[in-house]
């Protein structure tokens, strides 16, 4: 199996925090990565640094994507490389237009692939397919970028994002927290129907809710800024029963 | 980067800063009765004329420059600026017109050849102290339009003149009025007849070329009743070390159910990070609705400038009539900005807009200063104020103060204002998804301007908008 993502080592720190420790992950063309771990394990801390977030500092280690190492890269050259975050709280932007948004950044991702650009009909008729299929208000296109949008609000709206920028990386950071139980399911479709035995996924969870429709393949205990323990989907009931003490860490 | 390479940024960034190489009339500096003689004469002026300019000069002579702006700048020495300047060979037709000024409006994307002419747009060109040459003067004056330079409006229609100069922004009214009253070089006038809509967009282009010259333009523009006009003003300066003073008047007179619509891109040389070279531009405009149902409303993108002290302002005499004042202002370098308006209620159910945009980066200072006069018989007036500042990077600060004055009548007075820090994690959020920095920033900034920007005409729209980019380039980081 081909390695999309390899992450070697990785040592990072917040201010003066070192949060994350040596951790090692490789993730694997078209599969689903599930994480879980205890609150403050460096699961966020995580997937910032993958994106080159200004507040973690890469201390040691590797993040090799595509066979080269991104650590000094731009979070922007990242991401038009199809490295995509669905943020755990994404920020409100007042100002700035949700689809003017949205089509600058895909114009954006179509430029670096050299695809020709949308144009705003041939975007909106994208948009709009997607804000249905994912239960969206279609409102919410139209308003400021994620203000005052309700939390599921903003998850949906990440997701409309994901799907719009048709990324090879999917890093989602507690796309189910605070959902609604029909919002959980257009949400889980929506990734769903981006499975498409290319694309790579690394969910960050809490709960085995979202990981009964979206079937991950693995599953890492994150701990302590470590992964400390890999394995199939059946690790996820081994969770939910016994927590995380049982894993120990290296 | 680098502080150098933003410095270098910076710099490359005022792209108007070029120096026009053609031989000029100046007179020394210095400022005594002769030299506004001189000026005088140099107009063909009547002698009614230069009366009132020595009147206004010895007034002057006994006024203050005022201090209370929140701007900070060493004493300016009058006696050291010229208050003359001209290309030597005044041209007849646009043939005589340097060719090297046809060349330079054409580097700042104002063509002024006939067969070039901005489509639907009449321009008046002004560099330092005269008028160089005005577009379609034919075609408006079927139309019984005047549009000319207010040197040549002086000569020609002096009824207009005498009637309404200094009828809205008396001699007296401000120490750079009174002194503008006294120097004023050039500028632009126009006066739509009854129920005449112009059929196109008229402007005037300043520029501001010559080395330690003041420029003292002067417009005036009369809207007779059921008429209509928008107008446009541009501007840009080569790029100096020494401050440059520009102090100008306009009034603006709304008769009876008149509209007119005044739209400035204000794009004079900044200066440098420190503070070193650009323009102060002390400015005094002022609009009157005379008459009922007429409307005045301001539209200004303030980008340039080191010093920028400005607040366009109306006179709702008639009842029903209607102000608005639109403002983007940005101050990034070293640069600082007071402006603001005044909304003067006089007459009756009046109403006024007033929605300020204050952008500060780097060491850029931003103040909001308006005044809403609610007069004793201004019953059933309106205001409705928004100030909205938004920062980037910490080295900058916006201020407000908003002023309401009524006698008796309290009206229906609203004020909003906010202040927004564009922040990391926004920009964070907008490059996560492949947008760049300077995009994600402009992107944010336009959405801030938004308001303001659907104000201008089209064209004007689009340079503004290009113009807050540019002037925003390396502001960040
Ligand atoms: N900006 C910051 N300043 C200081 N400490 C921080 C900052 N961001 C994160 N941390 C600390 O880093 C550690 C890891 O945080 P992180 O957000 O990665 O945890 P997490 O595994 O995602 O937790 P959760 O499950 O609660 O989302 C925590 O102890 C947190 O307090
Ligand atoms: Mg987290």
């Amino acid at each position: 199996m081909s390695k999309v993502l390899e992450i070697k080592e990785l040592k990072a720190k917040i201010g003066d925090k070192n949060i994350l420790k040596g951790l090692n992950l490789a993730l694997e063309e078209g599969k689903v990565h599930a994480i879980m771990g205890p609150n403050g394990a460096g699961k966020s801390t995580l997937s910032k640094a993958i994106v080159g977030h200004y507040n973690v500092e890469v201390t040691d280690g590797e993040i090799i994507y595509n066979g080269k190492n991104i650590v000094e890269e731009e979070p922007e050259e990242r991401a038009l490389d199809g490295i995509f975050l669905s943020f755990q709280n994404p920020v409100e932007v007042p100002g700035v237009n949700n689809a003017y948004f949205l089509r600058t950044a895909v114009n954006a991702r179509r430029k670096h692939l050299g695809l020709p650009e949308l144009n705003a009909a041939e975007f909106l008729r994208e948009m709009k397919a997607l804000v249905s299929e994912l239960g969206m208000k279609p409102e919410l296109i139209n308003r400021s970028l994620n203000e005052g949008f309700s939390g599921g609000e903003k998850k949906r709206n990440e997701i409309l994002q994901m799907m719009m920028l048709e990324p090879n990386v999917v890093i989602l950071d507690e796309i189910d927290s605070g959902l609604d139980i029909d919002a959980l399911r257009a949400v889980s479709e929506g990734i769903n129907k981006m499975k498409d035995g290319k694309r790579s996924f690394l969910v960050i969870t809490h709960y085995s809710r979202i990981l009964d429709y979206i079937k991950p393949d693995y599953i890492h205990v994150l701990k302590d800024g470590q992964i400390v323990h890999t394995g199939g989907p059946e690790l996820v009931e081994q969770l939910e029963e016994e927590g995380y003490s049982s894993f120990e860490e290296k | 980067m680098a502080q150098e390479e933003v410095n270098k940024a910076i710099a490359g960034e005022y792209n108007l800063g070029f120096e026009i190489d053609i031989e000029q009339d100046t007179v020394p500096p210095g400022l005594n009765e002769d030299v506004i003689k001189f000026i005088s004469a140099k107009k063909d002026e009547p002698e009614w004329m230069l009366e009132l300019r020595l009147k206004a000069y010895h007034k002057w002579l006994e006024m203050e420059e005022p201090t209370w702006g929140k701007v900070e700048y060493e004493p300016i020495d009058y006696q050291s600026i010229s208050y003359f300047s001209a290309p030597k060979k005044a041209p007849e037709s646009l043939d005589e017109v340097d060719p090297k000024i046809l060349e330079a409006y054409e580097k700042l994307g104002i063509p002024l050849e006939e067969q070039k002419q901005l489509q639907g747009i009449a321009v008046d060109a002004v560099v330092d102290s005269v008028s160089v040459k005005t577009t379609y003067t034919e075609e408006l004056k079927k139309h019984g339009i005047i549009f000319c330079s207010i040197s040549e409006a002086i000569r020609d229609y002096p009824e207009l003149i005498k009637k309404y100069m200094y009828s809205v922004v008396p001699m007296t009214d401000n120490f750079f009025a009174a002194l503008n009253s006294a120097v004023f070089t050039d500028g632009t006038f126009v006066y739509i007849p009854k129920g005449v809509r112009c059929p196109m967009e008229l402007s005037t282009y300043f520029r501001i070329n010559a080395m330690n010259t003041g420029q003292f333009e002067r417009t005036l523009i009369v809207a007779d009743e059921g008429s209509y006009v928008s107008y446009n003003e541009g501007c840009s300066a080569p790029m100096r070390d020494d401050n440059q003073l520009h102090a100008a008047v306009v009034e603006l007179i709304a008769m009876k159910d008149a509209e007119i619509k005044y739209s400035t891109i204000q794009n004079w040389y900044p200066g440098d990070e420190e503070g070193k070279g650009g323009i102060y531009n002390f400015v005094t405009k002022r609009g009157i609705c005379e008459g009922e149902n007429s409307k005045i409303s301001w539209t200004q993108v303030e980008t340039g400038s080191s010093i920028t002290w400005k607040y366009p302002s109306c006179i709702l005499k008639g009842d029903n009539s209607v102000g608005e004042f639109y403002s983007v202002a940005v101050t990034t370098l070293a640069q600082q900005a007071d402006t603001g308006t005044k909304m003067i209620h006089l007459g009756k159910n009046t109403s006024s807009t007033i929605i300020s945009k204050g952008i500060s980066a780097m060491k850029g200072q931003n103040t909001y200063r308006g005044l809403v006069k609610i007069g004793a018989n201004a019953d059933g007036a309106r205001n409705y104020s928004e100030c909205d500042s938004l920062l980037i990077g910490s080295e900058c600060g916006a201020h407000t103060f908003p002023y309401l004055e009524s006698k008796d009548n309290i009206g229906q007075v609203e004020h909003e204002a906010t202040t927004t820090k564009i922040s990391d994690e926004q920009l964070f959020y907008l490059r996560q998804r492949g947008i760049n920095e300077e995009d994600a920033v402009s992107m944010i900034v336009h959405g801030f301007c938004k308001e303001v920007f659907s104000q201008l005409p089209m064209e004007y729209a689009v340079e503004a908008r290009a113009l807050l980019e540019l002037t925003l380039e390396g502001s960040v980081g």
